[in-house]
């Protein structure tokens, strides 16, 4: 039996808390390369400048919003959406602490990674429906990336899916109360960790995005709210990137003393800090360079992977 | 093999590098709050000066027009009746929307009376602004060089001394009186 209320309410905060973090996000963002590039980054709006997401948004808001006359209008208009929808979507199985999760599905990892490929269909139809060739470029690009990262992102995360024995998230967070999943799944998560930056379009990854080469890549037409929306998302996956490595690897809520929202939350940031990192550090790779470290590495090193955890396993079940 | 060991401690090592950065000082300044030095000679706006005695020192000899790379400074001579038609602008106007500060019409001027300063904020929310006429050039003090007066230095006659009666200046020869 389903508590509406209940759900409702979860709901309520996941959503409101997704937007509002993606949206801080950004300024965070911004501070932290800033500490790292030893500027101060946006500093001026509010204590810190923790206004600054809301200042972009004013301005985003009140930019025209173009839609190239080349365009396909009805698919160049949706597909920021389905950029956002996707990745909140993800987060409905996302268990923040026991009992605090919109639908604890016993797929739930399948369904993460249905809708991480949902979002790879957004960045291919926006750069077809723009009509351009740096956007088309960019959208070939992020095809063949997506493609080749989502099939050892499934296969790395197995490992913890073995483990643990379920696909329901909240179990595989509750079978990390005694040891984190990174320890005998090292190799899993540099695995998925990799294969999540990609999706995200994330440095060392974000060949879909490549500034320097393809403008902004696939959404080099967007304007306005509409690129607003490719932004959001991006942190958003980011976000959900954090949150899943978290649960899969690093005992979700569990941790002594604070109470399990409060660990949930530190150990995503920690990631997310990382990720920010990451991008500060790292050059980007070369599309070459990147499917073939794809291909080549990290997919054989996810199948002995899930191979050894898989004869282990067995091997103690007798 | 061995390259690709070499190739994941050089990402670690540069994330560890990257993140050293947290405890470092940005290099910043915090512009409206916190002024920057600028040094004395710093090239900035661009004013006219007066001689020690209040006068003007510029002698409309056009050579900072000349001199200038992009053609901002124009200005008209006139002569002054009352002080032995000494020479002076009638307008004198810099854009400096042109400007580029660079300092040539400085070091051309030959009686110090155009100089540089150490003062950029000079912003305008329309360019006509920029624009600065001789009233707005003109400053009441020395600028950078105190004690010189070019009709002082220069042989000339001014309203109070004739040739020969400035500093460091020999009385003028008589050049019929010079024989072979």
């Amino acid at each position: 039996m389903i508590d509406w209320s209940h759900t409702a309410l979860t709901i309520a905060v996941i959503l409101g808390s997704c937007l509002t973090l993606a949206g801080m996000l950004i300024w965070v963002e911004r501070r932290l390369l800033g500490m790292w590039q030893e500027r101060y980054g946006p500093n001026r709006l509010g204590p810190g400048g923790c206004l600054q997401s809301l200042a972009d948004m004013i301005k985003i808001f009140t930019k025209e919003d173009w839609i190239p006359p080349f365009a396909d209008k009805a698919v160049f208009v949706i597909t920021p959406a389905i950029v956002v929808i996707t990745a909140l979507m993800s987060f409905a199985v996302i268990p923040i602490a026991p009992n605090f999760v919109v639908a604890d599905l016993n797929v739930g990892v399948l369904f993460f990674l249905a809708m991480s490929s949902l979002a790879a269909y957004s960045v291919i139809i926006g750069g077809w429906a723009s009509n351009n060739k740096f956007a088309f470029l960019g959208s070939l690009r992020a095809i063949a990336q997506l493609l080749s990262y989502e099939v050892f992102m499934g296969v790395s995360l197995m490992g913890a899916v073995i483990l643990a024995g379920s696909f329901k998230l909240s179990d595989i967070v509750n079978a990390q109360q005694h040891q984190w999943f990174v320890i005998p799944q090292f190799l899993g998560f540099l695995g998925f960790f990799m294969a999540g930056l990609a999706e995200a379009h994330r440095t060392p990854f974000d060949m879909p995005e490549a500034e320097a080469e393809l403008v902004a890549g696939y959404h080099s037409e967007y304007s306005g709210m509409k690129f607003g929306m490719f932004f959001v998302g991006e942190y958003l996956s980011i976000l959900l990137l954090s949150a899943m490595t978290v649960i899969l690897f690093f005992g979700g809520w569990h941790g002594p003393w604070l109470p399990p929202v409060v660990w949930f939350g530190l150990k995503m940031f920690g990631f997310i800090a990382l990720i920010i990192l990451i991008r500060a550090a790292w050059p980007r790779y070369r599309f070459d360079q990147l499917l073939s470290f794809g291909w080549k590495v990290v997919m054989p090193l996810a199948l002995i992977n899930l191979l050894v955890t898989g004869g282990v396993v067995l091997w103690r079940a007798g | 093999m061995m390259n690709t060991w070499i190739y994941a401690r050089n990402l670690v090592v540069g994330l560890w590098i990257v993140f050293k950065r947290t405890f470092t000082k940005p290099v910043t300044v915090q512009y409206p709050e916190e002024q920057p030095y600028l040094p004395p000679r710093w090239r900035g706006r661009i004013v006219l000066t007066r001689d020690p005695d209040g006068e003007e020192r510029c002698v409309a000899c056009y050579l900072c027009s000349a001199a200038c790379p992009v053609d901002c400074i124009s200005l008209q001579a006139a002569d002054n009746p009352e002080a032995h038609e000494r020479r002076y602008p009638a307008f004198f106007r810099i854009n400096f929307s042109r400007c580029i500060y660079c300092g040539m019409c400085e070091e051309a001027c030959p009686t110090n009376a155009i100089q540089l300063i150490p003062d950029f904020e000079q912003s305008e929310y329309a360019r006509r602004n920029l624009v600065y006429e001789k009233e707005d050039l003109l400053i009441s003090g020395t600028g950078k060089y105190h004690d010189y007066n070019f009709y002082r230095m220069a042989g000339v006659r001014t309203r109070d001394k004739d040739k020969g009666q400035g500093e460091h200046e020999l009385p003028p020869v008589d050049v019929k009186s010079l024989m072979p």
